[in-house]
């Protein structure tokens, strides 16, 4: 079973076209990066992935359920880390985390083990207690994929999870993520800054709304720096 | 507990919580009607003669008509106040956190409005009791049958702010809704006056009022109160529900691509 199909997605803003057939496929367990500049789609494709909006042009199935026609069972497979932050600052972490697990159905005992679970596979257990505000914006990411973890998604995704952070909270949730992905988890994590991306990787490059290659991170970039490839493939100078 | 339970649980308790926290909120709620009731109605008092309408049984002051509009307008300014913070939570991002939910759209965004309205109730309640200590007083059992007056109305008020809230786009547009929204609901309504005393100036004043939803929300609220009933005034708050939860709904469903960034 795939972790994540996308087949021929449009998606138009009236007359401006965001995202053009778009196709790809990530396996069960791969960590994918979807890279792209600034206004490439990523979010309009993420917005689509989620169900924030809907499109009859192309067809998303997420662990095997396709997106428009079983919506529930599909958004039940996919955990989300937003590129704004979605935390309520004035509640603890654990309040928060609380807050989601009931969005997804979960309550009392149940969802307490799953948040001190998905707290602890993020190294934030002791924090648990903390108001969001009082945490550093490394820690506040770390929460947010914590709590997109709870209800134990097959899929995850991350719209450009590390913006803002220092470089070495954002070292540690790359790693952290692929980390996770190594146990089986599907995660796609859109970016724009290549070094998130690790060489065995797989790689969708989107740019202007049309996917420029998909494959792993190595053979497309060969043995040329990936920066240089991505910045020859959308015509952009460093 | 089933899954529609427990989000409903967690949806009203983290409005119940964000409501204590900002209790500038809280204060403000009951600071507006209370300016209107201790000071304009007593300027009112002098200047307009109430004659005996039901649900009234005899004359009565000026500071006893408006309660009920005043606690119309409670719940008027509640559902403006969550429409505001349903933009700015999708302004912010928290919106999406809640509408990826696996749960239907529908029930998540109803959950929001029961929330809002359990709100708007329990200000309600405390403006009464305010007004209890100033000496305007209902029948006993009016505390009671009031109880689903409110939650019909706070559906209805938080209905059309949900649906407000799907249509506007930007938080700097909010301030049209005060304008165009809020201030014409409460001002072409019995909240102020009854509608006998608008007819005399003008008759086409008289019947905006009459089919304007806000003014059946007071009435319902004003029989209510009084331990009865106002089978017109119910039947067109419950209408006035229907279409606001149908356009809210429209207004969210995901086709219509509500919360569009490009990316």
């Amino acid at each position: 079973m795939t972790g994540l199909r996308v087949q021929d997605l449009s998606f138009a803003y009236g007359p401006k076209q965001a995202l053009d057939a778009v196709s790809f496929t990530v396996e069960q367990g791969a960590f994918c990066a979807l890279l792209g500049p600034n206004g490439a789609g990523k979010s309009t494709l993420f917005s689509l992935l989620t169900r924030l909006f809907t499109t009859p042009d192309g067809s998303i199935e997420i662990a095997g359920h396709d997106l428009a026609k079983a919506p529930g069972k599909a958004l039940a497979e996919i955990g989300v880390v937003f590129q704004q932050q979605t935390l309520d600052l004035d509640l603890t972490v654990h309040r928060n985390l609380k807050y989601f697990a009931a969005l997804h159905g979960l309550s009392g005992r149940a969802a307490d083990a799953k948040i001190l679970e998905s707290l602890e596979k993020l190294d934030m257990a002791e924090r648990a207690n903390e108001k969001v505000r009082a945490l550093n914006g490394g820690h506040r990411r770390r929460t947010e994929i914590a709590r997109a973890l709870i209800h134990g998604p097959s899929v995850l995704l991350l719209d450009e999870p590390t913006v803002g952070l220092d470089a070495a909270s954002r070292a540690a949730i790359v790693d952290h993520v692929h980390s996770l992905a190594q146990d089986g988890l599907t995660v796609l994590w859109a970016t724009h800054l290549t070094d998130e991306i690790r060489k065995q990787d797989q790689l969708v490059i989107l740019h202007q709304g049309r996917i420029l290659a998909n494959d792993t991170a190595q053979k497309i970039t060969g043995p040329n720096p990936l920066t240089d490839v991505f910045l020859d493939l959308t015509g952009a100078t460093a | 507990m089933s899954p529609y339970l427990t989000s409903l649980q967690a949806i009203i308790t983290r409005e119940a919580l964000r409501f204590i926290q900002q209790r500038g909120r809280f204060i403000a709620a009951l600071v507006r009607p209370l300016v209107w009731l201790l000071v304009f109605a007593a300027g009112f008092r002098a200047a307009i003669g109430l004659s005996i309408t039901p649900p009234y049984q005899t004359y009565i002051q000026y500071e006893t008509y408006i309660v009920p509009g005043l606690c119309g307008m409670i719940m008027l300014f509640n559902g403006m106040q969550s429409s505001l913070s349903l933009v700015y939570d999708r302004e912010m991002g928290s919106m999406r956190l809640l509408l990826t939910s696996p749960l239907p759209r529908w029930w998540l965004l109803f959950s929001k409005l029961l929330a809002s309205t359990a709100i708007s109730i329990l200000q309600v309640y405390a403006f009464l009791i305010i007004a209890d200590l100033y000496g305007i007083r209902w029948p006993t059992l009016g505390y009671l049958t009031v109880l689903p007056a409110l939650i019909l109305a706070g559906l209805m008020l938080g209905a059309l702010g949900l649906a407000l809230s799907s249509f506007i786009k930007q938080l700097e547009n909010f301030a049209g809704v005060m304008n165009f929204v809020i201030f014409p609901m409460f001002f072409l309504s019995s909240a102020l006056y009854p509608l006998w005393k608008m007819a005399e100036s003008s008759e086409l004043l008289h019947d905006i009022c009459a089919w304007n939803p806000f003014t059946h929300a007071v009435e319902l609220i004003r029989f209510a109160l009084h331990a009865s009933a106002n089978p017109t005034a119910t039947a067109a708050t419950l209408l006035a529900t229907i279409i606001f939860l149908g356009l809210a709904f429209w207004g969210y469903d995901p086709a219509r691509g509500l919360i569009r960034r490009k990316g």
